[in-house]
């Protein structure tokens, strides 16, 4: 997996450090969940893609920047928007796209879709179709780290919508009580679906959340793959030596509506055009490797080899074929 | 060249209105460039490019309306080289309609019991006593504790948690002596907050550790359901057989005494009707312990329904190594050719005591114990209703929508030509649990109402 080979930010204010390399494949990683989600969300308008699907766009650099910390036997968790940390986590495009598409080499075997999705190869344990359901099941997670004796972590996401479910506490509360090692990301994209966050929430500090049980917490800049990575880092350091789980609300924006049939109404087109413009996670990370002498060179191999990737997914997604109808009655039940 | 399509922006959307283009023939677009404005069934919305290139030509004018889903739009001059080809259309269907998705070719038929899997393969019998064990009294209580502290010492991974279970020694005394045995690495005294730690149980089985999940009541695990079903029971087919979550959710069932409606509910319908989750209800302590370590050693996610007016009951337990009865495997527990009764946990007492007094006056019920729910034994239920041609369920939870309907259900299905009498039912009253001792009473089913059922069904006049 992607340990970031990043030596420490400087603690305090200093501007959080990345090699050239580190920062192309960030560029590359993001550069592919956004190209992934475009044709994801072209593929739904076209009706290859059913039911609902939540993209991406715009939240690249949370899932790539804390996956530049997981080390082999960590485990993700995540809510419904979850292609992002699925590509970031390393599963392979073509199955998460022909799950999307609902065909046999899906990575559930087209039973899942879109918010089903799982790879234990990758630590990737869902895809979570029910909103917060992932956050105690991520404790638990953290909970069969800790039982084992291992110093692995759960990363633990789940959206500003979410943190207003009760059993997000309760699974604070455990986490707290018996120090789990779990990083609790909280994705604050502003909207719970269509709802603000001054409109569904009496704090809207997310990251003191978890003040009530003694967990801490910090707010990053989410469009900036840096500033993840290095709270990231100091969260899961903090967890791996068995001090106990840590909130990090991660500030970011989606571009695109909840699900795919949104308007998106409740926010103003300025708004958005106002994010692209002046935060857009992929620019940033582009000014930056401008800043460490990358140039167009650097990038075409990079843009290319990601549109082949995903043209390659989209083939596969269409090719496949749907599961045989024998499929509709295995995997109910575990064989003894 | 590349085509743009009229995209289908809704799961309904079949055609729409082409309100806008924000691009004409001879402008460059990129990939996330906003091109068109389009009307779909619920709102207008915004399309983005997907593909990059020159506009070759606009296809359907600004205001066109019933654009149909999938019609070319628009036309790029493509960029060439490593640019992605337009997808082509393979779906089965163009639009999200639901009716269009279900397979056309026949779904393998599933044998009466319901869905393939849950049916017993192989033949299911309980473990012989060999000649000369020793039968030891034992209470419901210690045997469900004797199950876990056995498998406990067998597989590390087995674990015990939920509310009062380690240092108050288990709130009805189920776990007695566990912490001292085990530690509380693996005896765990949880907060009171049901949906969460049956959330972290569900999330550190999908780790890969066997968690025993009490709850103090399978009342308060109401809170917990959604875990229970959407994130235990779907998991290994929403993965498509990945990830399993091989949990244990026990406790008290069904009516306590004079506890009302909130604490007395029976769930053996409300667990038996998911897919996915194994449910078993035992009646005495033999099953009780062979029930529970056949179920912490089950891959699947277990509903263990036990019963608090059971646990201090004594009865028989064969003193032999690994006593392990089989899931999915009803018991005959009085042999009888009059009528077929059907019972579960602790109706099966009141069923075997029905039994007795109708064999005094000259009816021979058969009593099977169903013991496990999910999958439901029904050749055993349907053999011994071909024997006698009458039924009679019992069970200590509403009756609509009920464990006996379902019984009932396949009966009549399975052996309508066996049935000498309409089968009936024998359940709570139709009422939320009074507290009042005889309303409580009034409302529980009782070894009268048995016997009175089976004079019916077998035209017996009083």
């Amino acid at each position: 997996m992607a340990k970031a080979a990043a030596k420490k930010a400087a603690p305090g204010k200093g501007a959080p450090q990345a090699s050239k390399e580190e920062l192309l494949r960030f560029y590359r990683e993001m550069l592919l969940i956004r190209r992934f989600e475009e044709r994801a969300g072209q593929l739904y308008g076209m009706g290859l893609i059913g039911g609902f699907c939540h993209l991406y766009i715009g939240q690249e650099a949370v899932a790539v920047g804390l996956q530049a910390t997981f080390k082999q036997g960590d485990q993700v968790i995540t809510g419904y928007r979850d292609h992002g940390h699925m590509l970031a986590a390393g599963m392979d495009p073509k199955e998460v796209m022909a799950e999307l598409t609902g065909r046999i080499g899906g990575s559930s075997k087209g039973k899942g879709g879109s918010m089903h999705m799982f790879d234990v190869a990758t630590g990737f344990y869902g895809g979570h179709g029910i909103v917060g359901a992932q956050v105690p099941l991520g404790a638990g997670l953290a909970f069969a780290n800790k039982y084992r004796g291992t110093d692995n972590v759960s990363f633990t996401y789940f959206g500003d919508g979410a943190a207003n479910q009760g059993q997000v506490y309760e699974a604070f509360n455990m986490a707290q009580l018996w120090k789990l090692p779990v990083i609790f990301i909280i994705e604050n994209n502003q909207y719970a679906m269509g709802t603000s966050i001054e409109r569904s929430s009496a704090t809207t500090d997310l990251s003191q959340r978890g003040a009530s049980f003694g967990i801490p917490g910090e707010q990053v800049d989410g469009m900036d793959v840096l500033a993840v990575r290095d709270a990231a880092e100091r969260a899961v350091a903090r967890a791996r030596a068995g001090e106990g789980p840590f909130i990090l609300e991660v500030k970011t924006y989606r571009y695109r509506g909840h699900s795919m049939s949104d308007p998106a109404k409740y926010r103003t087109k300025e708004e958005v055009d106002e994010v692209k413009k002046t935060r857009d996670p992929i620019e940033h990370v582009k000014m930056l490797l401008d800043r460490a002498g990358a140039t167009e060179a650097d990038l075409k191999p990079i843009e290319d080899e990601v549109k082949v990737i995903v043209a390659e997914a989209v083939q596969f997604a269409q090719e496949s074929p749907e599961p045989d109808p024998s499929e509709l009655y295995t995997d109910v039940y575990q064989e003894a | 060249m590349t085509d743009i399509l009229m995209p289908a922006l809704s799961p309904t959307m079949e055609e729409g209105t082409l309100t806008k283009w924000h691009i004409k023939a001879g402008d460059t677009v990129k990939a996330g460039d906003v091109i068109a404005e389009i009307e779909t069934d619920k709102a207008t919305m915004e399309v983005e490019a997907v593909d990059e290139g020159e506009v070759a030509e606009i296809l359907v004018a600004e205001g066109s309306e019933g654009v149909k889903v999938n019609t070319p739009i628009a036309r790029l001059k493509g960029e060439g080289g490593g640019a992605a080809p337009a997808p082509q259309q393979a779906a089965p269907q163009a639009s999200g309609d639901p009716e269009k998705t279900a397979p056309e070719a026949a779904a393998p038929e599933p044998e009466g019991e319901g869905p393939a899997p849950v049916t017993p393969k192989a033949e299911l019998k309980d473990p012989e006593v060999p000649a000369g064990a020793k039968l030891v009294k034992t209470t419901v209580r210690d045997a469900l504790r004797d199950a876990m502290a056995e498998e406990m010492r067998r597989d590390e991974s087995v674990f015990l948690m939920g509310e009062e279970v380690a240092q108050y020694q288990g709130a009805y005394k189920v776990s007695r002596e566990l912490l001292q045995e085990f530690g509380d690495r693996r005896v765990v005294d949880t907060p009171i907050t049901e949906y969460g730690f049956a959330g972290l149980g569900v999330g550190a089985s999908m780790a890969g550790l066997k968690p025993i999940v009490e709850f103090m009541t399978f009342n308060f695990a109401m809170q917990a359901i959604d875990h229970i079903i959407n994130s235990a029971a779907k998991t290994l087919y929403m993965s498509g057989g990945q990830i399993r979550c091989p949990i244990v959710f026990r406790g008290p069932n069904g009516a306590a005494a004079r506890v009302a409606a909130q604490h007395s509910q029976d769930y053996s319908a409300w667990y038996a009707q998911i897919p996915g989750l194994k449910v078993i209800a035992p009646y005495d302590a033999a099953d009780a312990k062979g029930l529970l370590k056949a179920a912490i050693r089950d891959p699947n996610p277990v509903v263990f329904l036990e019963h608090e007016m059971m646990y201090g009951v004594e009865f028989d337990v064969p003193d032999v190594e690994d006593w392990i009865v089989p899931i999915g495997k009803a018991k005959v527990r009085r042999e009888g050719g009059d009528v077929t009764i059907t019972a579960h946990s602790r109706m099966v007492g009141l069923a075997l005591k029905a039994a007795e007094e109708l064999a005094a006056q000259g009816i021979e019920a058969e009593v099977v114990d169903l013991r496990t729910l999910r999958p439901l034994d029904h050749e055993t239920i349907l053999e011994s209703v071909k024997k006698t041609n009458r039924l009679v369920s019992v069970e200590e939870g509403w009756g609509p929508m009920g464990v006996g309907a379902e019984i009932c259900a396949r009966v009549v299905e399975h052996a309508f030509d066996y049935l000498d009498a309409p089968p009936l039912r024998v359940h709570q009253e139709d009422v939320p649990m009074p507290y009042a001792a005889n309303l409580e009473a009034l409302s529980l089913p009782s070894v009268e109402k048995i016997v009175q059922a089976v004079k019916k069904v077998t035209y017996v006049q009083d």
